[in-house]
């Protein structure tokens, strides 16, 4: 398959991984943080770890959109759906999400609520139309990646005067994880990251600058195939490399083929009218974090459902044993977790890092649990 | 006046109606015009409660499955041939001829007779070169929203050579996992007809009845332990069945399981992992380690297996993993598919 197999090539992984052992300096290690869920995906799914020298560490990050939604988000959108009546709309790996009651979107929907799993935001616009009696919620989760998608969906509900859509909005920021997870005291020690692929071609690689100058974490925008993650992996050495001989960290491009400095500014800026910034929102294993999460602007208050139908967000702890705040911010692994592969399994999750393919849980249980503990 | 006279069928704009299975003469026309005229043998014929068959000897294999699909028309078959190659793959896999087949059809109120004859001829068709006769059968409607179309059941009778018995916890370490063909076909033929996907090739489902490949394959004399057609949950679920049910671990060669380029296209595309997509015209072989290479030769000079290769082989593994060497060197498992194969979000 074109523009695809160039990127899992066998033989040219071999030439980037013996590259990799050769510059890593076998005294020391590398800590590597993949933020998105994507690679960590990429990893798991070919094996990439077995091409990788020991003191090459990668560091799964929270970039899962699934695994930072905490519980209380969940149960607003199951009391919607519920108790309000609404058709709720989602997408599809937020309708196994463990909520509050042994609950999740699916069993609600199994339950009686009537919750509809979409592919686009247009399918949900294309609900809202064709049930003018009914109310529309679409429970608009993600990164900066579908974030425009969103905005476009409620641009159009104002052009139509749909006045039975609203959006739950739960849209997150990469770059204020990003500083979150450097900002915990006593938390993960990274020496650099592998940046996000989709969400970086929204918002270009400049919003990472600021790590790499205030933080003197390098950072590598990468594509989500095996080669970008290798490529990218093998950028971060040369640069960890270098600042121990006294250079500077910077911002590098692996993925020149999708990603620009600037990003997609007509994205950009269609976000910029629909949303705004909530002072903070709770991230699950993040806990509060400012500037990190959007809302609709006043003037599309209409088609906000926290607004339209009074919904608090009301938090809720996680599960006591379960492992995936410490996991979402590096610093436990997932078969660290008492209850990986015994009481947690992708049939019966109970965090949400079990859920999502993209979840580091998910992942390792789906692929890598033959490893053990190693 | 005639006083025997009934209207033929109008096959072309006519619908089926409850009255079509409430065992009136409207049921019996429709059972003569089209079910007992497409498949015309003697059993049948003889129009009694069942069909009396002849002895066999021999240990007897009974097999049978309900079919359910949408769209009911894809490329490369439909709901008939396939409810006729599904059941007699089940029953070729425990190493049997199939000899006769049973089908049972609900027809839901109002589905076009038109459509209804298009899939009985193709279920006689594919009966018939398989050599397999529908001997007995049976017609009940549903109301109309009650149903999909039609469901189709059909069950299988064969027998088996005395020496064979395969079975799915047979595999031992050492053994090799051979694999007749592409993977793939047949789900993604279904699945980007459902979603309305066009590709500069066409997906075409595989689906085909596999027994005549399977006796090639018995006449080898190759130790064969475990044959198994890898259908709903695609391979990867059912390499997992067979290694719970004998207890071992398998380790895959990726760059072995071949994928043909549209179907690897359309699974990217929906975020579909082709190791989890249906097949209904291939096999998996399990042999022993000594016989692998001569059955593999065997199955490569048969048209439904040309694409045949060893994809793997059984090792000892209490944890009974499916593992896999990817493309790329690393190594992970293959494992159960944990609820539906929903696409990725972003």
């Amino acid at each position: 398959m074109k523009y695809v197999d160039e990127f899992r090539d066998g033989e040219l992984a071999k030439i980037i991984a013996a590259n990799i052992a050769q510059e890593a300096v076998p005294a020391q290690v590398y800590r590597l943080m993949e933020f998105c869920g994507g690679h960590t995906h990429a990893i798991s799914r070919y094996g990439l770890s077995d091409l990788l020298p020991a003191n090459v560490r990668m560091i799964h990050g929270p970039g899962c959109p699934v695994c930072v939604l905490p519980i209380g988000r969940v149960d607003q959108a199951i009391r919607l759906a519920r108790d309000q009546g609404v058709i709720l709309c989602t997408y599809a790996d937020t309708m196994r999400v463990p909520a509050s009651d042994k609950l999740t979107l699916m069993r609600a929907k199994a339950n009686g609520a009537d919750v509809r799993m979409i592919y686009s935001t247009q399918d949900a616009l294309k609900i809202a139309r064709d049930n003018p009696g009914r109310e529309v919620v679409f429970l608009a989760i993600g990164f900066e990646t579908t974030t425009p998608p969103t905005a476009v969906a409620v641009k159009q509900a104002k052009a139509e005067k749909l006045q039975n859509f609203s959006i739950l909005c739960n849209h997150v920021l990469t770059p204020a994880a990003m500083h979150a997870i450097l900002a915990v005291a006593g938390g993960v020690q990274l020496d650099g990251f592998v940046g996000p692929a989709h969400v970086s071609t929204v918002i270009g690689s400049k919003p990472y600058e600021i790590f790499a100058s205030d933080y003197a974490k390098p950072v590598v925008i990468a594509g989500f195939e095996p080669l970008d993650v290798m490529q990218a992996i093998l950028m971060l050495i040369r640069q960890i490399n270098s600042q121990r001989n006294n250079g500077s960290a910077s911002v590098e491009n692996e993925f020149t083929r999708a990603v620009t400095r600037e990003g997609n500014l007509k994205a950009q800026a269609l976000v910029a009218e629909i949303f705004e910034l909530r002072d903070t929102f709770e991230w699950r294993g993040l806990g509060s974090v400012p500037h990190s999460a959007l809302k609709l602007r006043p003037e599309f208050a209409a088609f906000d459902a926290e607004l339209k139908f009074s919904s608090d967000y009301i938090p809720v702890p996680d599960h006591k044993a379960c492992e995936c705040a410490a996991i979402l911010r590096g610093e436990k692994r997932p078969q660290e977790c008492k209850i990986f592969g015994t009481v947690c399994t992708p049939e019966n999750p109970v965090g949400s890092c079990m859920v999502s393919s993209e979840g580091a849980c998910a992942a390792h249980y789906s692929y890598g649990r033959f490893r053990g503990n190693e | 006046m005639s006083t025997n006279y009934t209207r033929p069928l109008d096959i072309k704009n006519g619908r089926i109606e409850m009255s079509h299975g409430s065992g009136g003469r409207a049921m019996a026309q429709l059972i003569n015009a089209l079910f007992a005229a497409a498949f015309d043998n003697p059993y049948l014929a003889q129009s009694n409660d069942g069909a009396l068959l002849p002895p066999v000897g021999g240990r007897l294999v009974m097999s049978t499955d309900g079919h359910v699909i949408s769209p009911l028309f894809f490329a490369g078959g439909d709901i008939g041939c396939l409810s006729v190659h599904g059941t007699i793959n089940d029953v070729a896999m425990m190493g049997a001829t199939p000899l006769y087949l049973a089908a049972a059809f609900i027809l839901e109120e109002g589905f076009p007779l038109a459509d209804l004859k298009r899939i009985v001829e193709s279920m006689a068709k594919a009966a018939a070169e398989a050599g397999v006769p529908v001997v007995t059968g049976d017609t009940k409607v549903v109301e109309k929203g009650k149903g999909d179309g039609v469901f189709i059941t059909t069950t299988a009778v064969g027998v088996v050579r005395d020496g064979i018995t395969l079975s799915g916890d047979l595999a031992q370490p050492g053994d090799r996992i051979l694999l007749s063909g592409t993977i793939g076909d047949h789900g993604m033929a279904v699945l980007s007809q459902r979603e309305g996907l066009s590709f500069d090739a066409p997906i075409v489902s595989d689906t085909a009845a596999l027994h005549g490949l399977v006796a090639t394959m018995l006449d080898s004399g190759a130790k064969l332990r475990v044959l198994r057609d890898p259908t709903r949950g695609g391979l990867a679920t059912t390499l997992n069945e067979i290694a719970k049910q004998s207890g071992v671990g398998m380790l895959l060669e990726e760059s072995a399981i071949k994928v043909n380029p549209p179907v690897a296209a359309a699974c990217e595309f929906l975020g579909l992992d082709p190791l989890y997509v249906a097949n209904e015209g291939k096999l998996i072989a399990i042999c022993t380690e000594n016989d692998a290479d001569k059955l593999l030769k065997v199955m490569q000079s048969h048209p439904l297996a040309r694409d045949a290769a060893i994809i793997g082989r059984i090792h000892k593994d209490e944890h009974c993993f499916v593992q896999m060497t990817t493309k790329l060197g690393g190594r992970r498992i293959v494992d159960w598919l944990a609820g539906e194969q929903l696409p990725r979000i972003c």
